[in-house]
Order: structure tokens, then C-alpha cells, then sequence
């Protein structure tokens, strides 16, 4: 059974202007230089490095980190490698104001957790999620606690069905 | 809380709790793989479940070969072979290349019915909209595990009314209203979402006419569109199913839509779409300038017995100008029927028309009617995106528009030939 409640550090993923980063498409999580690998545990070393200020991000990425991003992430086409690489990476989740449709389909199959948090730009402003903080989420409840600032934060939690095909590993595992 | 169409046919489908945005398991009614995704569903079968790749139901699956048909090089050879054994191996139907376009096979030989779920590797299934059934394009790995599952998880998506106000008579005809609904609502209105379209207009459309619309509800960013049926088309709907079936949903009075627009076409001429984009639409007779090389009738949108019919109507009295070629693809191998039956095919041929067995031709992997760089090509396809139907530029429009271009050689508002 995997875990209902996990932590992680967060990267927001934000440009030079510090400003968080809206519709990154599929090539610059994936590149299609690198669409011929197969082999899961190959992609991680890809991931975001066509996304400029972010290439060096499987170096820094640690195991059971939370990505932080703008809306419409994952626009573009259906490569299931843009969702592979940061299970790849141990990445835990993706919270986003939204995902590009194919993405959040690729994503639920894949059995790997994706949120949506409407207002989570004020809460940066407020200086309430900063880079690197920990967070708790509790993916049933969608309750997030920041660990570091002691601060907790709701967002929708995943479905039942998101929870089935999380809980099986992916969709070809679950009943 | 009342239920719009698309929730009502969730709701027959789910155990689950039937609200918009809601990620629900959704039952399928039926899977169909065509040649191009099929071998990958195979293929995914295969792989995914080694001990036993067939499907959860045999009679819920089926493959119809489209795409490239029958076919004109080895790749696609190959995969139809991929699927045809795969069918023998599990008692799985195939409709060869013979059949001709698979949304349109399942409608002519009774197979949709009111209220079904059915999922396809076709981006343009939401077609099935026009029979009262929810259909949807996905891709090969997600049709894999509902052949082997029988269901998949669906978002629920909210519902838009466009209202349509005005009437219209020939030679405008049901591609205009749909390219002059596209021009306003674009690609933003409908995203994402069920449409429901409402007017008096529809008391006369035909399955034909609901068919167009209905299929480039995906070029409106739709989910899936529905229109009121009218005594008629249930009645062609009688003809083709076997046995009684359901009446078709109708939301309820208290359905919760997440926008409404209303569109009047009253007095609108016949209108056509230049590339790059199916919503770049403006009058026929404003794009008099562009001269034309070829014609193309046919795709799931126009290539019913009714759009052959519409050309016939403008060619009767009118020959087509020196030097263009008129491509007509029939969408199955009943439209064909018909056309030979009745005597069409041979009103056409006689025309110079060059008619071929019912694929998706043109629209699909430069089967039939491609286009090379800097032809102008008037179609009734769907998609003008660059290098869709070859190098040249793709216009959309009626198959009355085609009909009177091909015959003056630029774009033509079908009034000046009649
Ligand atoms: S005719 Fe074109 S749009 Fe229609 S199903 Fe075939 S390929 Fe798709």
C-alpha cells in the first residue's frame, strides 16, 4: 500500500523575474531529443532541461520533492516521458493552478499525484511556501502542512478514482 | 439538482457521484481501434496482459479500418494485418478496408445507439453526438485498458448552450451554420465542455446535417455536442438498429450549464474557412479572388449520400472548369451503395468527378486527394492546419461551395451558379 501522507521539499519553479513560470509545455519538461528512451529510470536526468533556469534540476532534485508551478503545465503533446522523468526523480507531486489536458490524464494513469491550488500564488506572496520548505500532504484529505513554517493550506484532494489507480501504481494495475 | 445530457448518460454509466469536474469510473458501451492506434492497442494488450490479451467483451470492441484504406504503403500494411489477427486470434470484428470511415460504419450498421458510451483512437469521436452517444478520442494506451477493463475514468465536464436563432434555406446548409457557429465561438467558449445546441432549426436537420455539425465540435475544443432529434431522425435511427432501444436523453429543465450563447443566422451566406484555422471563417463571396486547383468532397463531416447529392444539385446544369480535378469520397460502403443504386455515381462520373472507395482519404496520412505545395484546395474536411491534407492550402467549406468553385476555378458563393 503506498503512503496516503507523505513529505517533501518544495521547488517553485519561477524565472529570473522570480515570477512562477505558466504554460510549460511538454518539450521544455522533456525534450523530443530525448523521446526514444524507454527505460523509466533513464529519464529522470532529463527532466525540465529545456526549461531555461532549470536544466540542472535532476541534480538538485532529492527524493520525495513537491513541484510548485504555474497554470496550464504540461500544454503540448501526449508524451508520457513528461510525467515519467519526475516519478523517475522520486518527485512525490505536482500542485499547479492547472494542467494541460493529456498531461493530468498521462499523470492519473501513471498513478503519480497532481493537485490543483487556486490561490497558492498569494500564499507565496505572502511569504507563507517558500523554496525548500517542507511540506506534509495528506492526499486524502488534500490537507498540505508547512513543516517549516507551521502553517496548513486545503486544496481538493485527489478523486476516489485518482486514489484506485494511485493506490494499484498505475492503471493497468488497478481493478 | 437537474442533470444536462452528458450527466445523464454518466449517470447511467457510473456508480459514482455525477457532478461537473468530478473524476469518475465511466462504463463503456464500446471501444473501436482504427489502423492507425489499433496495432498500438494490440499492442499494449499484449504487453500489459501477457496471460491473456483479450478483450473483457468481444462484442464490445471492434476495429474499423479508415485511415489508409485499403492500404498504400507497408506501414500501414502492417498494422492492419497486427489487427486483423489479433481479431482472429479472440473473435474480435474487423471492418476492413472495405467498410470506410468507422464513426460512420457504427452508425450505418446499427451498432450506436442513443445513450452509449463508446471511446475510439479517432480524435473526431465526439462525432457520435449526432446519434445521442457520448464518444471520445483517446489514445492508445488508455483504449488498451478499456477493451481489457471495460471502463476508464473520466472528468466530468460542465455543458455550454449555444442557442441558435433564424432560419436558413439552400444554398446554405448545415457546414455553414457550423463554420459560422465556429466563427463565433472559436475555440475558447466550448472548451473542454458538452455542448448543447438548441433552435427551431433543428426541427429540419437531417442525420446528415446533425452528423456535421456534430464532428467539428472538436475543432470548437468541445467535448462532445448534442442537438434536439426531431421525428425523422429517430426514425433513421429505427432503420439501422436492430430491436428496440432507448430515446435518446434530454436534459432536464433545472440542468446547471456553465455558460450560454446565442447565435442568430438569419440571413447568413455560405461561408468558408481559410487556413491556418478551422475558425478563420469569413462569406464565401469575400474570398472571390482566391483561385482554386482542386475540389475534395468527403471526411466525416460531408461525405454522406445527402453531400453528394448537394454537389449533384449545383453541377447538374454546370461543367467543371478545364483543369481542375473533383475528388469525392463516400464515408462507407452503404453511401457507395446508394450512390450506385440510384444512378448518382454515373450522374458524377459523366460530370468528370473522380470518386474512390469510402476511407478518410484526403484528411488522413496522404491517402487520397492529398495536396502539393502551393495548390488551393476546397474541401469539406474539418482541418485546414498546415500540411493536414498535404503542402498546399486547404479551404473549408459546404459541399454546395466545392460544387460552385470547381466549376467557375475561385472560391464561389454558390448563388452565382444556381
Ligand atoms: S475523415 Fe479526417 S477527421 Fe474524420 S475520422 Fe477520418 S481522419 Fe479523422
Amino acid at each position: 500500500m503506498r503512503d496516503k501522507i507523505f513529505k517533501g521539499k518544495v521547488w517553485i519553479i519561477r524565472d529570473n523575474e522570480k515570477k512562477i513560470i505558466d504554460d510549460i509545455d511538454t518539450d521544455q519538461i522533456f525534450h523530443n531529443r530525448y523521446l526514444t528512451i524507454t527505460d523509466i529510470n533513464e529519464m529522470g536526468k532529463y527532466a525540465f532541461d529545456n526549461l531555461e533556469g532549470w536544466n540542472d534540476f535532476s541534480k538538485k532534485a532529492e527524493p520525495g520533492d513537491i513541484i510548485i508551478t504555474g497554470k496550464n503545465f504540461g500544454a503540448g503533446s501526449s508524451r508520457q516521458q513528461a510525467v515519467d522523468c519526475f516519478i523517475s526523480l522520486g518527485v512525490n507531486a505536482i500542485i499547479s493552478r492547472s494542467f494541460g489536458a493529456i498531461y493530468k490524464r498521462n499523470a492519473i494513469n501513471s498513478g503519480f499525484p497532481i493537485f490543483v491550488w487556486d490561490n497558492m500564488e498569494e500564499e507565496i506572496q505572502k511569504g507563507n511556501l517558500n523554496d525548500r520548505d517542507e511540506l506534509e500532504i495528506n492526499i486524502e484529505t488534500g490537507e498540505i502542512k508547512n513543516l517549516t513554517k507551521n502553517i496548513s493550506f486545503k486544496v481538493p484532494p485527489l478523486s476516489r478514482v485518482q486514489l484506485d489507480i494511485y493506490e494499484a501504481g498505475n492503471l493497468f494495475k488497478s481493478e | 439538482m437537474g442533470k444536462t445530457i452528458i450527466e445523464k448518460i454518466f449517470h447511467a454509466h457510473s456508480k459514482d457521484e455525477i457532478i461537473p469536474n468530478n473524476i469518475i469510473w465511466l462504463d463503456m458501451d464500446l471501444a473501436t481501434a482504427r489502423d492507425f492506434g489499433g496495432p498500438n492497442v494490440v499492442k499494449n494488450l499484449r504487453k500489459y496482459y501477457p496471460e491473456d490479451p483479450s478483450p473483457l467483451d468481444k462484442e464490445r470492441f471492434v476495429f474499423t479500418f479508415d485511415l489508409v484504406a485499403p492500404a498504400k504503403n507497408k506501414k500501414y500494411a502492417n498494422n492492419q494485418q497486427i489487427c486483423r489477427e489479433y481479431g482472429k486470434e479472440f473473435g474480435v470484428k474487423v471492418y476492413d478496408v472495405d467498410a470506410g470511415i468507422g464513426s460512420h460504419v457504427i452508425y450505418d450498421r446499427g451498432i450506436i445507439k442513443p445513450n452509449m458510451t463508446v471511446v475510439g483512437t479517432d480524435s473526431h469521436y465526439n462525432i457520435l453526438g449526432a446519434f445521442g452517444a457520448f464518444g471520445q478520442g483517446m489514445g492508445d494506451v488508455d483504449i488498451a485498458y478499456i477493451v481489457k477493463k471495460g471502463r476508464t475514468w473520466f472528468e466530468v465536464p460542465e455543458t455550454v448552450k449555444v442557442n441558435i436563432e433564424g432560419d436558413f434555406e439552400f444554398p446554405v446548409t448545415a457546414k455553414d451554420i457550423t463554420l459560422y457557429i465556429l466563427k463565433q465561438i472559436k475555440t475558447t467558449f466550448a472548451l473542454g465542455k458538452a455542448i448543447e445546441f438548441y433552435g427551431d432549426i433543428f426541427k429540419k436537420f437531417t442525420m446528415a446535417d446533425r452528423i456535421t455539425l456534430c464532428s467539428m465540435v472538436t475543432e470548437m475544443g468541445g467535448i462532445v455536442g448534442f442537438i434536439p432529434f426531431n421525428n425523422k431522425n429517430i426514425e433513421e435511427l429505427k432503420e439501422r438498429i436492430e430491436g428496440d432501444f432507448e430515446m435518446p436523453f434530454t436534459a432536464d429543465s433545472d440542468a446547471r450549464y456553465n455558460n450560454e450563447t446565442t447565435i442568430d443566422i438569419t440571413g447568413i451566406n455560405s461561408q468558408v474557412a481559410a487556413p491556418p484555422y478551422p475558425h478563420n471563417v469569413s462569406d464565401a463571396k469575400d474570398l472571390h479572388d482566391i483561385n482554386v486547383d482542386s475540389g475534395f468532397v468527403g471526411s466525416c463531416t460531408n461525405g454522406r449520400y445527402e453531400d453528394f447529392e448537394a454537389v449533384y444539385r449545383i453541377l447538374e446544369k454546370n461543367t467543371i472548369r478545364k483543369g481542375i480535378v473533383l475528388t469525392m469520397v463516400p464515408v462507407t460502403r452503404e453511401v457507395l451503395e446508394q450512390l450506385l443504386v440510384t444512378g448518382l455515381f454515373m450522374k458524377l462520373f459523366a460530370k468528370g468527378v473522380v470518386i474512390s472507395n469510402p476511407s478518410c482519404a484526403g484528411c488522413a496520412e496522404g491517402h487520397i486527394g492529398i495536396t502539393g505545395k502551393g495548390q488551393v484546395n476546397i474541401s469539406t474536411g474539418n482541418r485546414n492546419y498546415p500540411g493536414k491534407q498535404g503542402d498546399g492550402d486547404t479551404y473549408l467549406t459546404s459541399p454546395v461551395v466545392v460544387a460552385a468553385s470547381v466549376i467557375t476555378g475561385r472560391i464561389t458563393d454558390p448563388k452565382e451558379v444556381l
